[in-house]
C-alpha cells in the first residue's frame, strides 16, 4: 500500500512540473507589469523603478526566472504580495480553510442526494421516478452556479429574509450563537455547490448502476436468495462506485470553477475570490501562486480518487 | 440476457421477411424523435436562434439609448423586458447578448472538436510514443484548473488582442479559442478510443489490402465510423462554451461593459437584485434555457447515434 502511493506521488511529480511550466509560460508571454502603476506616478523617478525591477529579477531571461521561482517554490519561500503587503504563504493559508470546507461540505452534500437518488432510478429504470429524478438532473447540471446563487439570494435572503446574503468571518456572538450564524451564512453557498454537484453525480450513479445490474454475478445472487437491499448494495453498488469515482475525479476542475463563482457571489474570503482580486490587482505572484494551489489541489483529489479506486477494485494490485 | 434481444428493429424486420432499407440518417432520425423532450428542445432552442438573428430587425431599439425617466422599469408594452438602470431597453439587449452567447459556444464547439478529432486521430492511429506522449498531455490539461487559467489568459492577453483585431472581434476570438482550447481533451480521447477500434475491424483491413494509404484509412474509413459519439460531444460542448462564456462576463473578465452579452447583465443586475430582479431573471432564464435544451437536445442525439441502443 505505502509502496504503491509512493508509485502514485512520483508520477504526480512531472504533472506538477508540467502546470508550473503552463502557468509560468502563460504568465512570462503576457504583457501588462505589476510596476506599471509607478511607470505612471510622476512622483517616482524611473531609475527607481529600473531597480525594482532588477531586484525582483523581472528582466532576467523567462527560464531562469523559471528556475529561480521553483527553487524558492520548493523551500517553501512563495513570494510576496505586491498588492496585500504580506507574504503569499500566509495569505493563501488564511484563505484556504473557508474554500476547503464550502468545497468539501458541498461535496458530501452532493454525494448523499446522488446515491440514493441515483440508486433507486437505476434499479427501476423508466419508472415515474426515475422520469421526475432524470428531469431534476438536467435542470439540476443545466442551471449555472451564478445563477442559483442569484435566485437563491432572491428568494431565501430577499423575499423570505431568511438567511444573510453576504458571508462574514468576523461573527459577533460565541458558543451556540456563533454556530448557529455561521450555519445560516453558509447553507446558501453550499447549496449551490451541492445541488449542482449532486445532479451531475445522479447521472453518473444511475448509468453505473444500471449498466452494472444487467450483469450476471447479480442474477447468481438474486439466485441464490440473497435479500435484494444485499444484492443492490454489495454486489451492484460497490462496484457500481469504481467508473463513479473516476467520473467525480475528473470533475474537480469544474467544482473548483464553481467555487470561484460561489465566493465571488457570496463575498466568501477563500481563494476564489483571492484569485479574481489578484488578477483586477495584476498581484502576479499571488496569481500563480492561487493557480498552482488549485491545480495541486485538483491533483490530490485525483490521487484520493486513485487510492479509493484501488480500495474498491481489488483487481488492482498495490504492487 | 443476450441472445434473447435482437440487435435492431431493422434486424427484426430483415427476419420477418420484409427488408425495407433505411439509411443510417433516416434511422437516426426517427430514432431521435422518439426522444420527446428532445424535440421539444429543439424547437425551443431554434426559436431562440431565429428570435437573436431577426430579432434585432423587428425590435428596432437601441440597445444604448439612455433614458434616465425609464429606470428599472418592470415589463410593460413599451419595454417588454423592462429597463436597467440607465433606462437601457432589455428585450433590445437580451437579443443583442443572445447573437453573442450562442455565436461563442458554437465557435467555441469548433475549436474543441477541430483540436479534439486532429490529436486524438494522431494518437489513435500511430501507437507508441507519440500517443503516449499526446496522451499525457491530454492529462495534463485534464488536471489543469479551468477556470482560474480561463481568467488568467484573458485578462493577461486581452488588451493585445484589443489592438490588434479591434475590441469586440478580438475579445470573441481570444473568448472562443481559449475556451475551445480548454475543451478539447474528452474529445480526443473518444475518438483516440474509438480509432483503438476501428482500426482492427476487418473493413478497415480490408482497405488496407486494397492497398489503401493511411490518411485514406483515417479520413474515409475511420474517421467518419467515430463521429456518432464526438457529434453528442460536441453538442454538450456548446452548452458548457455557453456557460464558460457566462462565467467570464459574469466575473467581469469577458466582454466589456458596453458589449451586453448574457453574463454581463447578470453582473450588472446582480446589486439591484431587490428592487429589480426582473433584470437579472431574464438574462439568467435565457442562459438556463439555452442550456437546458442543449444538454436535452445532446442525450436525444446519444439515444440516436448509438447503435448499441435497442429503440
Amino acid at each position: 500500500m505505502g509502496n504503491y502511493l509512493l508509485r502514485r506521488l512520483l508520477i504526480v511529480i512531472p504533472s506538477l512540473l508540467g502546470i508550473s511550466v503552463v502557468i509560468f509560460a502563460i504568465l512570462a508571454l503576457a504583457p501588462g507589469d505589476p510596476f506599471e502603476e509607478l511607470a505612471t506616478n510622476p512622483n517616482v523617478p524611473a531609475e527607481v523603478r529600473a531597480n525594482l525591477r532588477a531586484k525582483f529579477g523581472l528582466d532576467d531571461p523567462v527560464p531562469i526566472r523559471y528556475l529561480r521561482w521553483l527553487t524558492a517554490m520548493l523551500q517553501g519561500d512563495w513570494g510576496f504580495s505586491f498588492a496585500s503587503r504580506i507574504d503569499v504563504d500566509d495569505l493563501i493559508l488564511q484563505r484556504l480553510p473557508s474554500t476547503l470546507f464550502i468545497i468539501g461540505t458541498a461535496q458530501i452534500i452532493g454525494l448523499l442526494i446522488a446515491l440514493p437518488v441515483g440508486v433507486y432510478s437505476a434499479t427501476r429504470p423508466y419508472s415515474i421516478f426515475d422520469q421526475i429524478a432524470n428531469l431534476l438532473t438536467f435542470i439540476g447540471f443545466s442551471l449555472p452556479t451564478f445563477f442559483t446563487g442569484l435566485l437563491f439570494i432572491l428568494v431565501f435572503s430577499i423575499y423570505l429574509d431568511w438567511l444573510p446574503f453576504v458571508y462574514r468571518t468576523d461573527i459577533a456572538a460565541t458558543g451556540w450563537q456563533w454556530y448557529w450564524e455561521h450555519f445560516k451564512q453558509s447553507v446558501m453557498p453550499i447549496a449551490v455547490l451541492g445541488l449542482f454537484q449532486g445532479a451531475s453525480m445522479t447521472r453518473y450513479v444511475r448509468s453505473a448502476v444500471l449498466d452494472m445490474i444487467r450483469l450476471d454475478h447479480v442474477t447468481t445472487a438474486r439466485s441464490k436468495g440473497l435479500a435484494e437491499r444485499v444484492v443492490i448494495i454489495k454486489h451492484v453498488v460497490r462496484n457500481a462506485m469504481i467508473p463513479v469515482v473516476t467520473l467525480v475525479a475528473l470533475q474537480m476542475p469544474t467544482v473548483f470553477g464553481g467555487a470561484i463563482v460561489t465566493e465571488q457571489i457570496f463575498r466568501i474570503p477563500g481563494i476564489g475570490s483571492l484569485l479574481i482580486t489578484a488578477i483586477l490587482a495584476n498581484d502576479t505572484p499571488v496569481i500563480m501562486a492561487v493557480t498552482f494551489v488549485f491545480a495541486i489541489l485538483v491533483l490530490v483529489f485525483n490521487l484520493i480518487a486513485d487510492l479509493l479506486y484501488g480500495w474498491l477494485d481489488p483487481r488492482i494490485s498495490y504492487r | 440476457m443476450a441472445g434473447s434481444t435482437l440487435a435492431s428493429p431493422i434486424a427484426n424486420a430483415a427476419a420477418g421477411g420484409r427488408a425495407k432499407h433505411v439509411t443510417p440518417t433516416q434511422e437516426a432520425w426517427r430514432r431521435f424523435r422518439r426522444h420527446k423532450l428532445a424535440v421539444a428542445s429543439a424547437v425551443i432552442l431554434l426559436t431562440m436562434i431565429v428570435m437573436v438573428v431577426f430579432g434585432p430587425m423587428v425590435w428596432t431599439v437601441s440597445i444604448n439609448d439612455i433614458d434616465f425617466t425609464a429606470r428599472l422599469q418592470g415589463p410593460s408594452l413599451a419595454h417588454p423586458m423592462g429597463t436597467d438602470d440607465l433606462g437601457q431597453d432589455l428585450l433590445a439587449r437580451m437579443l443583442y447578448g443572445g447573437r453573442i452567447s450562442l455565436a461563442v459556444g458554437l465557435a467555441a464547439m469548433v475549436v474543441a472538436i477541430v483540436v479534439g478529432v486532429v490529436i486524438g486521430a494522431i494518437a489513435g492511429i500511430s501507437r507508441g510514443s507519440v500517443d503516449a506522449g499526446l496522451m499525457w498531455l491530454t492529462d495534463l490539461f485534464l488536471a489543469l484548473p479551468q477556470l482560474p487559467l480561463l481568467l488568467l489568459v484573458i485578462y493577461l492577453f486581452r488588451d493585445s488582442l484589443k489592438e490588434i483585431a479591434g475590441p469586440e472581434v478580438g475579445l470573441f476570438i481570444l473568448i472562443v479559442a481559449v475556451i475551445g482550447g480548454f475543451r478539447w481533451m474528452p474529445v480526443a480521447r473518444l475518438v483516440r478510443a474509438q480509432f483503438f477500434s476501428l482500426r482492427e475491424k476487418e473493413f478497415v483491413e480490408a482497405a488496407r489490402a486494397l492497398g489503401a494509404s493511411t490518411p485514406r484509412q483515417v479520413v474515409r474509413h475511420i474517421l467518419p465510423n467515430s463521429l456518432g459519439p464526438v457529434i453528442v460531444a460536441g453538442t454538450i460542448d456548446v452548452a458548457a462554451a455557453i456557460i464558460a462564456e457566462s462565467t467570464l462576463s459574469f466575473l467581469g473578465l469577458g466582454f466589456p461593459p458596453d458589449i451586453p452579452t448574457w453574463g454581463r447583465m447578470l453582473l450588472d443586475a446582480k446589486d439591484y437584485l431587490d428592487i429589480a430582479p426582473h433584470w437579472a431573471l431574464f438574462p439568467g432564464g435565457a442562459i438556463f434555457l439555452a442550456v437546458l435544451t442543449i444538454n436535452f437536445i445532446g442525450d436525444g442525439l446519444r439515444d440516436a447515434l448509438d447503435p448499441r441502443r435497442v429503440l
